[in-house]
């Protein structure tokens, strides 16, 4: 009986097991013959292939879009291509040059002193009391769609007295059905300068401009008194209370009073801060009930720009479209003499923008952004310092170029310095490296320069920078007014010029200098004991490790011993507030590429320490830099003006507060599809001038991605096998204790 | 029950009040409102006067948790301690630093977080059980043994690990499904697939080798005798018996998790892309948003405190035996 039972058990299993067999066989031949072309792991909806779509990655989520408060680059990366300040950089021109954007000129400037009369003599700026900027807007600039605008039939805003039942039932911009449009009038723009001094909007600019615009910091007081006296979130309609430094002459000129000569103004005026805000749009956003659901300016921007933000989940994804009115901007037909050998001029006197949407995903991981830009799915890339070796190569001449392997897929390399400097400062008011009596002073002059000399920036640009930098000479990056290239622009205290190449001088020369400092071989002779000095760092990852390592090997290498002080971001900004620290490591970007920019960083009165709002962080304070720094932020470029930078640069070379570190060097790769890119630091306003090739983008990610089935087929069998044994052995067991009850 | 239930959501008040005072304390040893401030406004041009009214405006200007200036009772209450942490027992959590409603972020965050815990959760529960329970079918055998071993090797390897090798061999060399993103309605599976598989994997270790433990155990118990005794199949015994008994530290486990499935995980939504709740505490940790901590740990030891009443109320559904009294 036992027997009979098992036999009808292994036929039924023989037969249940093949038709398993047969069935996964069936299955997995099926899925593999069902391989056809489509892509399966494109994050792009299918229809999107061949569009016109710029596709690029955030990492981080931009704050404030808002641009009176707006500061960081990521943020301006979105409101430069939607709103539209009186000037621009030129995009192809290089050192970078101001032309106007809404505007039919350069503004006019005059000159006046105290009574009121023009200042003819510009030279003499004592003369100068005021400086008076007139801009001359152009006429038919339309603001974007937008329900702000939007009228009813009897000519009222349509928005602009919602009830409540109405904002119930809305979530989002878009659930305003009905868009408007205006023209662009100077008030637009007097209405922003206002909002700097505005209470609630905390511009970061604002203790920067009130010292220039005439009236600006009484302005903010006003405001504020009156936004005392009203209940909490009510609109402040600025149109009711003048600016004295701003006014408006006609529908498309408006002038800005600056106090005395501050020929920076003029940068600032090609920055967001400065670009048109229409009243209706902040009137809109002040009703009630739209705040609670992020419907606000700083989330849905307005403006008159090339593009308009039409998404906005900054968790998710960001996404900029043509604005339907934007018109009469033209690619330019005037370059550098190699944009025409690089294709860059071809789409000259075309009208912009190029492009009809730009995506921006959110990508808060180097590698999944990296392997899709690889997959095509990203236009563009930075490059990581993990995938550094993958992407880059450096040709026998010490160039860099794109790797076989990228240069197959159709990527190009490029590169541009930025207008930054990261440098080592010493604290000016240390007893040690900054001195109290003149003697002293002297003998931690010579100090500095021994660290200065000791400290390898080209090695650590090698080694932590994997060569994306230029070892400094000065302040002042390439690109920007009197910079010096060569032999010319060496810092002769650190380096000398040795078969026409600049080299470091050597350790011997700086032990030489530290000897002289009093500390010879790394010994204090006062007191006989060895040389510590302290560096105040702000260590953030692992990796920072390596680089204190190196950094302490640096002061090594002449017997000075440094210590490490740690401390988060807070605590070592107070340290700096407070001047507390000796050595410390900091970096500055370029808001405009005037010297100024830098030398300010260096100037007296900007000490950081008892003057939080300063930024000379070192403290550095000598009179004859002072006096030369006055004169020259207030002069015109010229012969003259680089012959006092000249003259700064070596006081700074001499004196050494900071060891001069290096300017950055940014690489990014480009896909083949991607034309029109000219690497720019200073402005952002630049989607507008790129191009896609989208056909070749949807024939290129076809290639590159075509699905692999077989581990498909390959799991389903495996997991079938694996299942095998489990099921026999089930079987069996169950079939024991079925004879074992048939037996019973 | 009632009462029991009653009870236990009056003791998490006073949980809630010190865990909010303990996370108010930690905050502010690291940040002063200055720091806040000067995180918010940038460190370029920004003047102690701004500072000053930055602070003014969103009410950091005031003491932190006792106001020596204050008369009586607003000692305590006009404190930044009192003012913002009123309001977040009514679920009203404000708005964070740079102006936006926590609670709308919140939740829409509270969805893509779900859309990968819930599948993880419910797929996971099913797949560590089966395998345990095959375990367990099989032990002694080689199946229990290799497993056991194979348990071990997954258990040992970094969950980071998971993630950036599956996202290398299914996403970019075999070209399956995208590496990371996400999407809204029915374009999200296509996101979606990857972390849920990724979260299922990298957790089957553990957890397999966790429910075999709790299964052995019963397996050893008299019931199981006897059933075995009356001549049950080995699959009865097992799915009817075994797994039945074995709830309870099962649910111990489980059901204390599920509220806490809102909040997200932190490396998987970082790296598949997915704008969920676990991301949105580190960024404000790392922007220094005082606003936002406080109102994520807050709904972290509310939903905890969910969690362990929840699990209490599963016992007694099923385990007729446990009152809750």
């Amino acid at each position: 009986m036992e027997k009979e039972i098992k036999k009808q058990c292994d036929r039924c299993f023989r037969f249940d097991n093949s038709k398993i067999i047969w069935l996964g066989i069936v299955i997995v031949v099926g899925i593999l013959s069902a391989c056809s072309r489509p892509i399966w792991n494109s994050p792009y909806p299918s229809e999107d292939a061949s569009k016109n779509i710029l596709y690029n990655a955030f990492a981080e989520r931009p704050k404030h879009l808002d641009p009176v408060q707006s500061y960081s680059s990521n943020e301006i990366l979105l409101t430069a291509q939607i709103y539209q300040p009186p000037l621009q950089y030129h995009y192809l021109k290089r050192p970078f040059t101001l032309i106007p954007q809404t505007t039919h000129g350069m503004p006019l400037v005059k000159y006046i002193d105290e009574i009121g009369n023009e200042s003819h003599a510009e030279k003499d700026i004592t003369n100068i009391a005021y400086s008076i900027y007139e801009i001359s807007i152009k006429p038919d600039i339309r603001y974007q769609p937008h329900p702000a605008f939007a009228r009813n039939d009897q000519g009222n805003l349509r928005y602009h007295a919602l009830t409540q039942k109405e904002t119930e039932s809305i979530f989002k911009l878009s659930d305003f059905t009905a868009l408007g449009s205006r023209e662009l009038l100077a008030e637009d723009y007097a209405y922003q300068i206002k909002r700097l001094a505005h209470p609630k909007l905390h511009s970061p600019i604002f203790g920067l401009m009130s010292e220039y615009i005439v009236g600006l910091k009484e302005y903010a007081e006003t405001l504020r008194k009156i936004a005392d006296t009203l209940p909490k979130d009510t609109h402040l309609d600025l149109r009711d209370f003048p600016l004295e430094g701003v006014e408006i002459v006609d529908a498309f000129t408006y002038r800005i009073k600056i106090k005395g000569k501050y020929p920076q103004f003029i940068y600032w005026l090609a920055m967001p801060f400065f670009a048109p805000i229409p009243w209706e749009a902040e009137r809109f956003y002040s009703q009630p009930g739209l705040a609670e659901k992020n419907i606000t300016l700083d989330w849905y921007p307005v403006g008159t720009g090339a593009y308009m933000l039409v998404e906005n989940d900054p968790n998710r994804i960001m996404v900029l479209e043509r604005n339907p009115y934007f018109q009469g901007e033209y690619y330019p037909a005037d370059g550098m003499p190699e944009d025409e050998e690089s294709g860059l001029l071809a789409d000259a006197g075309k009208p912009l923008p190029f492009i009809d949407r730009v995506i921006f995903s959110r990508e808060k991981e180097n590698i999944p952004r990296w392997n899709k830009f690889l997959q095509g799915y990203y236009d563009a890339s930075g490059i990581g310092s993990d995938s550094f070796d993958q992407a880059v190569q450096l040709t026998s001449h010490g160039e860099a170029t794109v790797t076989e392997e990228m240069q197959q897929q159709g990527i190009r390399l490029e590169t541009a310095v930025a207008a930054s400097t990261y440098y080592m400062g010493f604290n000016m008011l240390d007893p040690v490296v900054g001195g109290r009596t003149d003697q002293e002073k002297a003998a931690a002059r010579k100090l500095r320069q021994a660290i200065s000399i000791a400290v390898d920036y080209e090695e650590y640009v090698s080694i932590f920078a994997n060569g994306r930098g230029i070892p400094a000479q000065g302040p002042i990056p390439p690109g920007i007014m009197g910079y010096r290239e060569g032999k010319e622009g060496m810092n002769d205290i650190v380096h000398q010029w040795i078969d026409g190449r600049i080299k470091r001088r050597s350790i011997e020369e700086a032990k030489k200098l530290l000897a002289e400092a009093g500390y010879p071989d790394g010994i204090d002779i006062k007191t006989g004991a060895p040389l510590v000095l302290y560096f105040d760092a702000t260590s953030r990852s692992a990796d920072d490790k390596s680089i204190l390592d190196w950094m302490r090997k640096q002061f090594k290498k002449i017997n000075i011993q440094l210590v490490v002080r740690s401390t988060d971001y807070n605590r070592f900004q107070d340290k700096m507030r407070k001047g507390n620290a000796q050595i410390f490591e900091w970096g500055w970007n370029a808001d405009y590429p005037d010297p100024e920019n830098f030398f300010f960083l260096l100037y007296g009165p900007q000490s950081k320490a008892g003057n939080h709002s300063g930024n000379n962080a070192a403290n550095y304070d000598n009179p004859e830099y002072n006096q030369l720094f006055e004169r020259m932020e207030k002069m015109d470029n010229g012969p003259e003006r680089q012959a006092i930078i000249d003259q700064m640069v070596e006081i700074l070379r001499y004196d050494a507060p900071w060891l001069w570190g290096y300017h950055p060097k940014d690489y990014a790769l480009y896909h083949a599809w991607f034309q029109n890119v000219k690497p720019n630091k200073m402005s952002y306003n630049n989607m507008k001038y790129l191009r896609i090739n989208a056909e070749l983008r949807e024939r290129k990610q076809s290639e590159w991605n075509q699905p692999v089935l077989w581990p498909i087929g390959l799991a389903v069998i495996i997991l079938m096998l694996s299942l095998l044994p489990g099921f026999i052995a089930y079987r069996q067991k169950e079939r024991k204790t079925e004879a074992k009850q048939l037996v019973g | 029950m009632l009462n029991y239930i009653i009870r236990r959501i009056c003791y998490a008040i006073p949980i809630l009040i010190g865990v909010n005072l303990i996370t108010f304390v930690l905050f502010f040893m690291v940040n002063t409102p200055d720091d806040m401030a000067r995180m918010h406004l940038g460190v370029k041009y920004v003047t102690d006067d701004a500072i000053e009214k930055w602070k003014q405006d969103r009410g950091y200007d005031k003491p932190l948790i006792y106001n020596q200036t204050a008369e009586g009772f607003s000692k305590l209450t006009q404190t930044i301690f009192f003012e913002k942490s009123v309001a977040m027992f009514v679920f009203d959590f404000g708005q964070a630093d740079d102006g936006r409603d926590i609670s709308h972020e919140i939740k829409s965050r509270m969805v893509p977080s779900l859309a990968i815990a819930l599948p993880v959760f419910l797929l996971g529960i099913w797949v560590y059980i089966s395998l345990a329970l095959m375990m367990v079918f099989f032990r002694m055998t080689y199946i229990d043994f290799w497993g056991v071993v194979l348990c071990v090797a997954l258990m040992s390897i970094s969950s980071l690990f998971y993630i950036i090798g599956g996202q290398f061999l299914i996403s970019k060399i075999w070209h399956l499904v995208p590496i990371s993103g996400y999407g809204t309605g029915l374009d999200a599976s296509k996101f979606l697939l990857l972390p849920v598989v990724i979260g299922v994997i990298s957790s089957i270790g553990a957890n397999t080798r966790w429910y075999r433990t709790i299964f052995l155990e019963e397996m050893n118990k008299e019931y199981v005798r006897t059933a075995r005794a009356k001549g049950l199949p080995e699959s009865t015994v097992l799915f009817k018996h075994v797994l039945k008994n074995a709830l309870i530290p099962i649910l111990t486990g489980a059901v204390v998790t599920i509220p806490l499935l809102f909040l997200g995980s932190l490396i998987a939504e970082s790296f598949f892309g997915i704008p969920g709740l676990g991301s949105y505490t580190i960024e404000a940790i790392n922007s220094q948003d005082f606003a936002i901590v406080r109102a994520m740990v807050f709904i972290g030891s509310f939903l905890y405190i969910i969690g362990l009443i929840l699990t209490d109320i599963s016992y007694t559904l099923v385990d007729p035996r446990i009152r809750l009294m």
